[in-house]
C-alpha cells in the first residue's frame, strides 16, 4: 500500500523459500522439515502469502500498466470494430493471431482480467490485516518510551529549571503536564506515565490509506456491476424527427447482461431544429473549425413536454436516461421519379461526413426499391459549400450549407434487399448492378445544385430538393454512477490523508530536571525532527500565549 | 467569433521574449551548476552548503528567512567575500527566470483575452501554460528549499517546449471547438496541467538523485560538479514529496476527466486511447509510490520508474494527441 514504510513490509520476508528457512514458528516450515509435498492448501497458501506481498502487488502493477497500453496501439472492439475489421483484413494471419489472444478486446481480455483480478486478490489480502492491525492501533495507547530516546530520529535535551514549583518533582510533574496540554493541543493521543509521556499523532494516515485502497475496489465492482445493469443505444434524428425510446426505435442497441430490455423508460424525444456554426473568421488550420452545435430538442414524458438546447457537453437527462450529442451532419432531400413520373423515393437521406474533412463533405447511399422497371440505387457525396480546388477538383469548403450541392452516380438492377444479408443503409453492394451511362456510353455523373433536377437514362428523374440537418445521439443509462462517484471521491479523500497526514510517535521524559524530547516518524515524515525543535522551543521557555509556535510545529 | 488579433500577436511577442529571457537565465544557471568546481578552489571549506544550513538553523535571526537571499550581514569579514559571489549564477538565473515568467504569464494572458476564454484550448495553448506553472511551481519550491540546481533544467526544459509550441504545435488564435466547450475544461485541464508540471520537476529531481548516488558512491570526474547538491537521500525524499502530490492530482484530473466524459460521451471510462494512457501514467506512479515501501527496491531503482512514469506523461501528451485515434483529438492540429 502506498506510502506505508513503517515496516510491515519491509520486515515481512519477501520470498516465501527463505521465510520458511527462516521462520521456525511457522506451519509452512514444517513442512520443509518432512519435505516433499506443500499438498494442495500449502500451495494456496503459499500462493496467498507471495500475492499478497508488496513485490508481487508491484509487478502486478507494472505488468497491468503494460497490458494496458497495446489497447491503445491497435483498433479495439469497444471502440470501432469497423477498424477492427479492417485491420484484420489488411493483416491476415498476423491479424488472425492477434484476434486470437484477444488484442482488439484487450480489456475485456483473458489475460488483462486475470491482472486486475489478481490484483484485487492481492488488494484484499492486504487490506484485511491491515486494517485489524490498524483497528487494534486506534483502541490501545502509544507504546511507553523505550530506554534509550537518544537513538531517535529526532532527538534534544535540555535542563528545565524548577522556576516557582516548591520541589523538583513538582516541577517535573508540572512539566508534564505543561507538555501533555502542548501535545494535546497539536491532536496527539497521550499515555501518560510517571516520568514520561508517550504520545503518538496521525492515524488518520493509516485510515486514508485503508480508505483509498478500499474505494478502488469499490470503483473496480462499480465499473463491472454498472455494465451489466445499463445499456447504450445510437439513434440518428434527422430535423423534425421524433424519438420514442423503446427497442425498435434504436439503430444500434447494447444492453448489459442484466438489462431489461422490454422495460425501458418511456419518454420521448423530438429535433426541432438543428443549428452549428463554423468559424469562417479564424485564419490557418482554425478557419472552418466548428464553434457551436445547439441541438432544439423537445421531450415528453409523463404526459408533458418540456424544450431543452442538447449540446455537446450538455446532455438533455429524462426517464433516468441520459441523451448525448455525439454526431451531425447533413441529409440531403432527394426526390427520384421513375419512367412513368410516379414519385418513388422522396425525402431526406442522412450522408455520413468524412471525419478528416473540416468542410464536411459527405458520403451516402440513395436506395429506391419500388419503381417501375428495375431497382434503382444511388452513390454520392454531398458538399454544403462546394468549390474547386487548385486541380479542377468540386471540394467542400466550408462546412455551412452556402453552396450546397450533390454529385452522384446511378446503378440499376438488384439491390439485393431481399437476399436476406442484413445491409448497411449507407452502403450500396453494386455486385448484381449495372452503373447507369449518359448518351456518350461514359458512367453517369448527376450533379445538382438545390432545386435542379435531371433526368435519368432510363426516363426517370432526380431532384435535390433542399437539405435538412440531423444529430446522432447516444442513449445510455448507467444506474452505477452515483456509486462511482462515492468512490471517486473516497479514493481521492483517502489518498490525500495517506500521503500527508504526518504520522509520528512523540515521547517527552523528565528526570530530575533533566528533559528529553524525541519523535519518530512513522511513515514518509520530513517534518519530524522539526516537531522536536518546536516542542522543545515550547516547553524550555514556555510563553503565556503557547499560540505562538515557531518555524517547527507540525501543521 | 470576434478574436482579439492585436493580443494574440502580442502574446506571441511577449512569449518570444520570455524564451529569450529564459535562454539567458538557463546559461546562467547553468555555469553555476557545471562551473562549480572552479568556484570551489576559490571559496574557502567552511562554506560548504550543509555547513551553511546548520548555521541557518541554530542563527534564530534568520531561521525564517528564505534561503534565497542569503544572510550576508552578519558574516564576518572574513568569509565575506567568497560568499558574495557564491551562487552568483544562480541567483541571476533566478531573478533573470522571475523576469521570463512575467513576461510568459504576460504572453498566456493576452493570449486568453483576445479569444476570451481559457488559454489552454489546444495543443499550443496548454504548452504555453504548462511551462508558466512548472516555472511557478518552481519558484514556489524556491521558497522552501534551495533547489536552484535545478534551474538549468526548468528553464531548459521550458525553453525547449517554448521552441517547439510556437513551431510544431503552432495554432492560431481561435475560439473553442464545441467538445472543449464545458466548464469542466477550467477543471479537468489545470490540474492535469499542474500535474505535468509537478511530475517533471520531480523526475529532474530523480535524474539528479541517481547522479547524486553515483557521485557518492563512486565519485567519478565528470560529476564532480554534483558536490554541493544535498544528498541523494535528501533529494528523493523531495522528489519523492513531490510526485506524490502530483499523483494526487494526477488522481484528481483522471476523476473530473471521467466526469467530464459522462457529460460529453455518455459514459465516464471508455477505453479511448487517451484514457488509456492516463490509467497508464497513473498505474506507474501508483507502483513507485509502492515501490519506495518495498524491500528490494533501492532508491535507484525507485528513481528509475519515476522516469518511466514521467516518460508516459509525456507520451500521452505528444504521440497520443498527434499520432493516436481517439476521442481527445483537441491539438488543433491538421
Amino acid at each position: 500500500m502506498a506510502g506505508s514504510t513503517e515496516g510491515s513490509e519491509k520486515t515481512q520476508p519477501t520470498s516465501g523459500v527463505d521465510s520458511t528457512a527462516k521462520q521456525g514458528d511457522r506451519p509452512a516450515a514444517k513442512s520443509t522439515v518432512t519435505q516433499p509435498q506443500l499438498g494442495f492448501l500449502g500451495m494456496c497458501r503459499w500462493a496467498w502469502t507471495q500475492l499478497t506481498t508488496m513485490r508481487v502487488a508491484l509487478i502486478l502493477l507494472l505488468v497491468l500498466a503494460l497490458a494496458a497500453i497495446p489497447g491503445s496501439l491497435l483498433p479495439q472492439r469497444i471502440q470501432d470494430p469497423g477498424r477492427v475489421n479492417t485491420f484484420l483484413e489488411d493483416n491476415g494471419a498476423w491479424g488472425q493471431f492477434l484476434d486470437t489472444i484477444q488484442m482488439f478486446d484487450v480489456y475485456s481480455s483473458i489475460w488483462f482480467s486475470a491482472i486486475y483480478l489478481l490484483l484485487m486478490i492481492s488488494l484484499i489480502g492486504c487490506i484485511i490485516p491491515r486494517t485489524k492491525q490498524h483497528w487494534k492501533a486506534m483502541r490501545s495507547s502509544p507504546p511507553k518510551a523505550p530506554r534509550r530516546l537518544s537513538r531517535m530520529p529526532g532527538y534534544a535535551d535540555f535542563d528545565s529549571a524548577q522556576g516557582e514549583a516548591e520541589t523538583r518533582a513538582d516541577a517535573d510533574e508540572a512539566f508534564l503536564d505543561a507538555a501533555e496540554a502542548r501535545l494535546k493541543k497539536s491532536g496527539y493521543r497521550i499515555n501518560r506515565q510517571s516520568d514520561h509521556i508517550a504520545a503518538e499523532r496521525g492515524y488518520l494516515r493509516e485510515t486514508g490509506n485503508l480508505v483509498f485502497h478500499i474505494a478502488l475496489l469499490m470503483a473496480t465492482l462499480t465499473m463491472a456491476i454498472g455494465s451489466l445493469f445499463g445499456y447504450e443505444g445510437q439513434r440518428i434524428l434527422v430535423e423534425g424527427e421524433t424519438f420514442s425510446n423503446s427497442l425498435v426505435s434504436y439503430d444500434s442497441f447494447e444492453p448489459g447482461s442484466y438489462y431489461d430490455a422490454d422495460n425501458l423508460p418511456d419518454f420521448r424525444l423530438k429535433l426541432d431544429s438543428f443549428t452549428s456554426t463554423f468559424d469562417d473568421q479564424a485564419v490557418g488550420n482554425q478557419f472552418g473549425q466548428p464553434r457551436s452545435f445547439d441541438a432544439k430538442v423537445t421531450t415528453t414524458a409523463d404526459g408533458h413536454s418540456e424544450s431543452h438546447v442538447l449540446k455537446v457537453n450538455e446532455p438533455v437527462r429524462v426517464g433516468g436516461v441520459g441523451v448525448y450529442l455525439t454526431g451531425n451532419g447533413y441529409a440531403p432531400e432527394v426526390t427520384v421519379r421513375d419512367a412513368k413520373g410516379d414519385i418513388v423515393h422522396s425525402g431526406p437521406q442522412v450522408f455520413i461526413p468524412d471525419g478528416g474533412d473540416p468542410g464536411y463533405s459527405s458520403e451516402g447511399v440513395i436506395k429506391v426499391p419500388d419503381s417501375a422497371g428495375t431497382q434503382m440505387g444511388f452513390v454520392g457525396v454531398f458538399l454544403p459549400t462546394a468549390a474547386q480546388n487548385q486541380d479542377g477538383e468540386l471540394v467542400s469548403s466550408f462546412a455551412e450549407l452556402r453552396n450546397p450541392y450533390l454529385v452522384m452516380s446511378g446503378y440499376t438492377g438488384d439491390l439485393g434487399l431481399d437476399s436476406g444479408v442484413p445491409q448497411s443503409v449507407y452502403s450500396l453492394d453494386a455486385e448484381n448492378m449495372e452503373e447507369m451511362t449518359d448518351e456518350t456510353g461514359n458512367p453517369l455523373v448527376i450533379q445538382l445544385a438545390e432545386g435542379e433536377t435531371q433526368k435519368l437514362p432510363n426516363g426517370g428523374s432526380v431532384t435535390f430538393d433542399g437539405v435538412k440537418k440531423y444529430i446522432a445521439v447516444d442513449i445510455s443509462q448507467d444506474p452505477t454512477q452515483a456509486l462511482m462517484l462515492i468512490s471517486a471521491i473516497l479514493v481521492l479523500a483517502g489518498l490525500g490523508l495517506s500521503l500527508f497526514i504526518p504520522r509520528r510517535r512523540v515521547w517527552v521524559r523528565i528526570r530530575n530536571g533533566h528533559a528529553e524530547v524525541a519523535a519518530l516518524a512513522r511513515g514518509e515524515d520530513p517534518m519530524v525532527e522539526r516537531a522536536v525543535d518546536g516542542l522543545v522551543k515550547d516547553l524550555r521557555d514556555p510563553e503565556p500565549d503557547a499560540g505562538e509556535d515557531g518555524d517547527g510545529d507540525e501543521r | 467569433m470576434d478574436v482579439n488579433t492585436d493580443l494574440a500577436m502580442w502574446s506571441n511577442q511577449l512569449i518570444i521574449s520570455a524564451m529569450i529571457v529564459y535562454a539567458v537565465a538557463m546559461i546562467f544557471y547553468a555555469f553555476d551548476l557545471f562551473g562549480a568546481r572552479e568556484l570551489k578552489t576559490s571559496e574557502s571549506r567552511a562554506a560548504s552548503p550543509a555547513k551553511a544550513s546548520t548555521v541557518r538553523r541554530t542563527n534564530r535571526k534568520t531561521a525564517t528567512t528564505a534561503v534565497l537571499d542569503r544572510p550576508d550581514d552578519d558574516d564576518s569579514e572574513a568569509v565575506k567575500s567568497p560568499r558574495k559571489n557564491r551562487h552568483r549564477g544562480a541567483r541571476i538565473g533566478t531573478s533573470l527566470l522571475v523576469l521570463a515568467m512575467l513576461l510568459h504569464v504576460g504572453g498566456v494572458l493576452t493570449r486568453a483575452l483576445s479569444v476570451a476564454r481559457v488559454p489552454w484550448g489546444n495543443m499550443m495553448e496548454y504548452v504555453l501554460s504548462a511551462t508558466a506553472i512548472t516555472v511557478i511551481v518552481y519558484l514556489l519550491v524556491l521558497t522552501k528549499k534551495d533547489v536552484r540546481y535545478l534551474g538549468t533544467f526548468v528553464s531548459g526544459g521550458v525553453l525547449l517546449c517554448l521552441g517547439l509550441a510556437i513551431t510544431v504545435f503552432y495554432t492560431p488564435a481561435a475560439k473553442l471547438i464545441p467538445a472543449l466547450d464545458s466548464y469542466w475544461i477550467a477543471i479537468h485541464v489545470p490540474i492535469a496541467i499542474l500535474s505535468t508540471s509537478l511530475l517533471y520537476i520531480s523526475a529532474i529531481l530523480a535524474v539528479f538523485q541517481i547522479l547524486k548516488s553515483v557521485h557518492e558512491t563512486k565519485d567519478p570526474k565528470w560529476l564532480r560538479f554534483l558536490h554541493r547538491l544535498p544528498s541523494s537521500t535528501d533529494l528523493e525524499r523531495t522528489s519523492y514529496t513531490i510526485a506524490a502530490v502530483g499523483f494526487i492530482t494526477w488522481t484528481f484530473t483522471l476523476i473530473a476527466g471521467a466526469i467530464w466524459a459522462e457529460v460529453a460521451w455518455s459514459r465516464y471510462w471508455g477505453w479511448d486511447s487517451k484514457e488509456i494512457w492516463t490509467f497508464v501514467v497513473w498505474v506507474i506512479y501508483a507502483a513507485y509510490l509502492h515501490a519506495r515501501a518495498t524491500r528490494g527496491w533501492g532508491p535507484t531503482k525507485v528513481a528509475v520508474l519515476n522516469l518511466i512514469g514521467i516518460a508516459s506523461v509525456i507520451f500521452n501528451f505528444t504521440v497520443v494527441n498527434m499520432y493516436f485515434n481517439g476521442l481527445h483529438s483537441y491539438s488543433g492540429l491538421d
